[in-house]
């Protein structure tokens, strides 16, 4: 008898993706598998690449705005703000407070929005339709505020460089107070259905651990690495935009496991409620566009700007020779970055665990392709 | 024993399926029947473009400065124009504006100094071949036909 036969040879390569539903749009991952064990994974992407940052070099600077929305759309007014945010520093353009506040509002709806997508599908994953169906009717109501606003419900172009385009319209704070006041008892409503659920539980306790050392080697940032304990939150380390006034905190999680991260994102919605409320309350009158020049051409120079989007750290590397239009634009997407650790938090894991690792990165691949 | 009480009777399912019962009451359905039942999208929502004419008169309000053309990313209005011999001024001979590249960015809307050019509220554009999506001057001012969709 020979120690071994073909039949002993367990390990199989399997591919998921790039059309499978739980891969969040077209991402392909290369499964090693023993079994129905993980013992290791590669990921393709470029799938969806636009070549965005490209484009940016062939644009002037108030031209390239549409396209920062196209990145992630889902959270497409903060790509906004990170841009102009950079732009605005490359020219030194100070943005008066009545469009930084109206920024931050804005941003927070986003997120919330962001939020809700991501609760939805990740449940949705797991098993869960309900939460799918509630949230997206939560965020339907987000939608209506920005098409109110700027005129379009996903890639919004809310802001120009320099501040704001359009005023707000009549009825804007009422409606965003009413969203407010409606939407803190949805997410209790969200925690009812899903925090002691004993099947969420079993599915997210303890999959996809990353710990705080592992998440700063790779540069996990966002709910991931507050998820794991770290208290980092670009708002507050180096505030943007005017946040250095909302009092806010940072929910920050213990174990660095799927269902920390789950609380951690939960929290974070009730704490961007806060912030819009205090941005609300102490929203200033003035002008809403700073001293922009009509044609765009900031010095010689290069600067780099981040911000805390949704997904994570968001930040835009711009390279001006002195034209209008950008030499170079570089572009750190958040869930480009938080991908890396895909692996070593798959290695181990079952196959319906990396359906559930997938889903807790909370990526878009407009992001990771660009 | 409290907790193990909770889990033999099913108290956490059962506590999410309650919230899902209380939505069964039809005053939460929030199905829009799109085509019966048409959205009203807000006042300033980027659609169809149009090209604005002086209601009495019938003129084109455009004067031909191209700045439209120069602000679009994506390069996609043609302005063309010619000097009138007698007033010295540039008037519009044709307009194109190709609708299936436009991404609504509303960048051109805010360069126009005299809003002839506006992204109006008609949001039906979809079609079954690219024919017809560039538009001109006569489509632009009097607007795309609506669309009737047999249901």
């Amino acid at each position: 008898m020979p120690d071994s036969t073909y039949l002993d040879a367990t390990e199989l390569v399997l591919n998921m993706g790039p059309q499978h539903p739980s891969t969040h749009g077209v991402l392909r991952v290369i499964l090693k598998l023993d079994g129905e064990k993980v013992i290791g994974t590669e990921c393709v992407i470029g799938y969806l690449h636009r070549g965005v940052e490209k484009i940016g070099e062939n644009r002037t600077y108030a031209q390239f705005a549409p396209y920062v929305d196209r990145m992630d759309y889902v959270a497409a007014v903060s790509n906004g703000l990170g841009y102009c945010l950079a732009v605005e520093k490359l020219l030194g353009v100070e943005v008066p407070p009545r469009a930084q506040a109206v920024r931050v509002i804005l941003t927070e709806l986003n997120r919330i929005a962001s939020h809700l997508i991501w609760l939805g599908t990740h449940a949705l994953d797991v098993g869960a339709i309900t939460p799918l169906f509630y949230t997206m009717r939560e965020r339907e109501e987000i939608l209506k505020i920005y098409e109110k606003y700027c005129g379009a419900r996903l890639t919004t172009h809310a802001f120009r460089i320099g501040g704001l385009q359009y005023e707000l319209y009549e009825g804007f704070e009422q409606e965003v107070r009413a969203f407010c006041d409606m939407f803190l008892p949805k997410v209790d409503e969200y925690e009812e259905l899903l925090t002691g659920n004993r099947i969420w539980i079993a599915r997210l306790k303890n999959v996809g651990v990353l710990t705080a050392e592992d998440c700063k080697a790779y540069g996990v940032t966002g709910p991931m690495l507050r998820a794991s304990g770290v208290k980092w939150d670009l708002r507050k380390a180096q505030p943007y935009s005017g946040y250095e006034q909302y009092d806010f905190q940072i929910p920050t999680g213990v174990n660095g496991d799927s269902y920390d991260r789950y609380l951690v994102r939960m929290e974070e919605m009730r704490q961007s409620v806060r912030i819009i409320r205090q941005a609300l309350d102490g929203l200033p009158g003035g002008a809403i566009l700073g001293k922009v020049p009509k044609v765009i051409k900031p010095p010689v120079g290069e600067v780099y700007v981040s911000i805390e989007a949704p997904k994570g750290e968001l930040g835009y590397y711009l390279v001006s020779d002195g034209s209008t239009q950008p030499y170079r634009v570089r572009v750190r997407p958040p869930s480009f970055v938080n991908l890396q650790a895909l692996d070593k938090m798959c290695r181990g894991a079952l196959v319906a665990d990396v359906v559930v690792i997938i889903g807790t990165i909370d990526i878009v691949l407009g992001e990771v392709d660009r | 024993m409290r907790k193990f009480l909770r889990r033999l009777l099913l108290i956490d399912l059962i506590e999410g399926l309650w919230v899902t019962f209380r939505y069964q009451r039809p005053k939460h359905i929030y199905t829009e029947q799109y085509p019966a039942e048409r959205p009203k999208v807000a006042e300033r929502y980027r659609g169809a473009p149009r090209l604005n004419t002086n209601p009495e008169t019938g003129e084109t309000l455009c004067i031909a400065c191209n700045l439209c053309a120069l602000a679009c990313p994506e390069n996609l209005i043609v302005v063309s124009s010619e000097r009138n011999e007698k007033t010295r001024r540039k008037e519009l001979t044709n307009f194109t504006y190709d609708i299936s590249r436009c991404m609504f960015c509303g960048l051109c809307e805010d360069a126009c100094p005299v809003d002839a050019l506006e992204l109006t509220q008609d949001f039906e554009l979809a079609g079954y071949t690219r024919e017809g999506t560039v538009w001109d001057r006569q489509m632009l001012e009097e607007g795309p036909r609506p669309t009737r969709y047999p249901y």
